[in-house]
């Protein structure tokens, strides 16, 4: 994965790479910008969005992304895991039902339910993303372990593998590309939706947007998203770099 | 040795085992045959507790298995499958030691013992050690499945319909090295299939079931000169039954020990069937037996194949 040790041209294809470059150069370069987009909005008296730092901005957005969706993938991941078990099979239906009626709801009304809870901030916002990244790691989990040839898990249990050996063993490496199918669907999902978070205060690159789009600024919104596209392909492509090597391990 | 007293297990209102008692004896080849939804598979797998008794005793040297945590119970026991269950993410080494893996066998120990069972079971350890299963035909499969089932020197081993699901050659050779593996080891088998052939080839001794309930437990030769209801008649068949008759004995049973005759001689351990179909093909009615170490064993004549009296209960 060192750049140094790619040959030109496969560095040139590596979606990875390339999109790195893009985000580095776009959150490090935007203030460089500046004249571009003083020359295509001429009216305006601020072109270049200067209240905080792209890369504040970016860090910030990244955090609450990576925080969010650790937290949904430790809350769905275990409550997919508990409900292929045994003993939590009956609550299969109650969890399937609360995590669709979690992506149901679109963020900016969950947003909006959680600020009189918790006030403005990033705190409703983290709410806000992870119920929201539940559902695809949940059904994932699920799924992936559902999908568990049922002779493996025989002949596991057969040969004399405890329940936490074939949950650890067997059965989470297995489901692992499907699980982390999911996991990538929540990630991307949340850089989108954690840009509409900014309305309720939290700082992410939606703040460029909102802030844009609330004084009429086309410049300020066009910053703003040019670097959440980026960030969302760096993600993706990292996890399809990801998904590259968990196949090549697992899924035999 | 394993003993079941009045063992049942119901799914429901449905009695899938009915109080079914039988003892297998330390070192014996037991198969359980049976038609579809008998119970065969379910008593086999109440051995190693996948599946929990209701009622009765089921004990193992004497210790009740109800007594033992099942997965310290499991790992004394081999266990294969027909669909055989390999673990696609493994390699066949990890695959094979499984077991000793659970048991925390040192890594040199575990790395000579699948050598040796790779070797035991005719897959080249060089070439297959590293594959993974989707690698493998379903014969090598499920040559690595038994492998896997013997890698702790399991005492008891516990076959489900292991070689269902094979051609027909396949089936026939991993039979004749099942046997072979049994004679060597001494493991106490015990075998579950719906093919009377098969039972008759391998059994020590063959329970058959129907309905949850043991029908008749006896020896290879007793199924085929004594069933003890029509059922049993009818998983024997009445096709070529003189033919498997004379499978379950060898030629060495019926052999006349003092005569000496010429020609290429037979092996003791021949089943009389082959030497029938010898006997045709060389157009003779004399064949000179050898026993193991290849010395004279006397002579096999063509009718010693048809005397009604011969072997009696073997």
């Amino acid at each position: 994965m060192t750049v140094a040790g790619m040959a030109p041209r496969e560095f040139l294809t590596d979606r990875l790479m390339l999109g790195l470059v893009a985000l580095v150069a776009l959150v490090l370069g935007m203030p460089s910008l500046k004249p571009l987009f003083a020359t295509l909005y001429p009216g305006l008296d601020r072109p270049l969005y200067e209240a905080e730092s792209f890369v504040r901005l970016t860090l910030d957005h990244m955090a609450l992304v990576g925080v969010s969706s650790l937290a949904a993938i430790l809350l769905g991941g275990g409550a997919g895991i508990a409900v292929t078990r045994p003993w939590g099979r009956e609550f299969r239906g109650l969890l399937e039902t609360v995590a669709t009626m979690g992506q149901t709801f679109p963020p900016v009304a969950v947003l909006a339910l959680a600020v009189p809870v918790m006030g403005f901030g990033s705190e409703p916002a983290l709410i806000a993303l992870t119920l929201y990244a539940l559902l695809p790691v949940v059904e994932n989990t699920v799924a992936g372990l559902d999908g568990v040839p049922a002779p493996v898990l025989d002949s596991a249990r057969g040969l004399g593998m405890g329940p936490a050996e074939v949950l650890f063993r067997v059965e989470l490496p297995l489901a692992a590309p499907v699980i982390l199918a999911g996991v990538r669907t929540a990630v991307i999902i949340n850089v989108g939706t954690a840009a509409i978070a900014s309305t309720v205060g939290a700082k992410t690159l939606g703040l460029p947007i909102i802030v844009g789009l609330n004084g009429s600024n086309q410049a300020y919104v066009i910053q703003g998203a040019l670097i959440v596209a980026a960030l969302a392909v760096v993600i993706d492509a990292g996890f399809d770099r990801l998904a590259g090597w968990l196949t090549r391990w697992s899924q035999r | 040795m394993i003993e079941f007293e009045r063992v049942t297990k119901r799914f429901g209102s449905w009695t899938a085992v009915d109080a079914v008692s039988f003892t297998v004896a330390e070192g014996e080849f037991r198969v359980l045959i049976g038609p579809s939804g008998s119970g065969k598979s379910t008593v086999l797998r109440m051995i190693n507790r996948l599946i929990p008794a209701d009622e009765g005793a089921i004990r193992i040297d004497g210790e009740d298995i109800a007594s033992l945590k099942p997965e310290e119970l499991r790992r004394r026991m081999g266990y294969v499958i027909q669909s055989v269950g390999l673990f696609p993410h493994w390699t066949v080494e990890r695959n094979i030691a499984t077991v000793p893996g659970l048991l925390g066998w040192p890594r040199a120990r575990i790395r000579d013992r699948v050598t040796e069972l790779l070797e035991l079971l005719n897959l080249d350890p060089r070439r297959y050690r590293s594959a993974y299963p989707h690698q493998l035909s379903g014969g090598q499969q499920q040559r690595v499945g038994v492998a896997r089932a013997l890698a702790a020197e399991p005492r008891i081993l516990l076959m489900d319909e292991p070689f269902s699901a094979l051609d027909p050659i396949t089936r026939a050779s991993l039979q004749t090295e099942l046997s072979a593996i049994h004679r060597r080891t001494g493991t106490t088998v015990v075998f579950v299939t719906h093919d009377m052939d098969e039972a008759l080839r391998l059994g020590d001794s063959i329970a058959v079931m129907d309905h949850g309930r043991l029908i008749q437990c006896a020896s290879p030769l007793d199924i085929l000169t004594r069933p003890a209801s029509p059922l049993v008649r009818d998983l024997v068949g009445r096709e070529e039954w003189g033919l498997k008759r004379l499978a379950v004995e060898t030629v060495g049973d019926r052999a006349r020990r003092q005569e000496s005759t010429t020609g290429e001689p037979l092996a003791a351990e021949t089943p009389l069937h082959r030497a029938l179909s010898e006997m045709v093909a060389r157009g003779t009615e004399r064949l000179p037996v050898v026993d193991g170490d290849g010395r004279p064993a006397g002579v096999l004549h063509l009718s010693d194949l048809v005397r009604p009296d011969a072997g009696g209960t073997a």
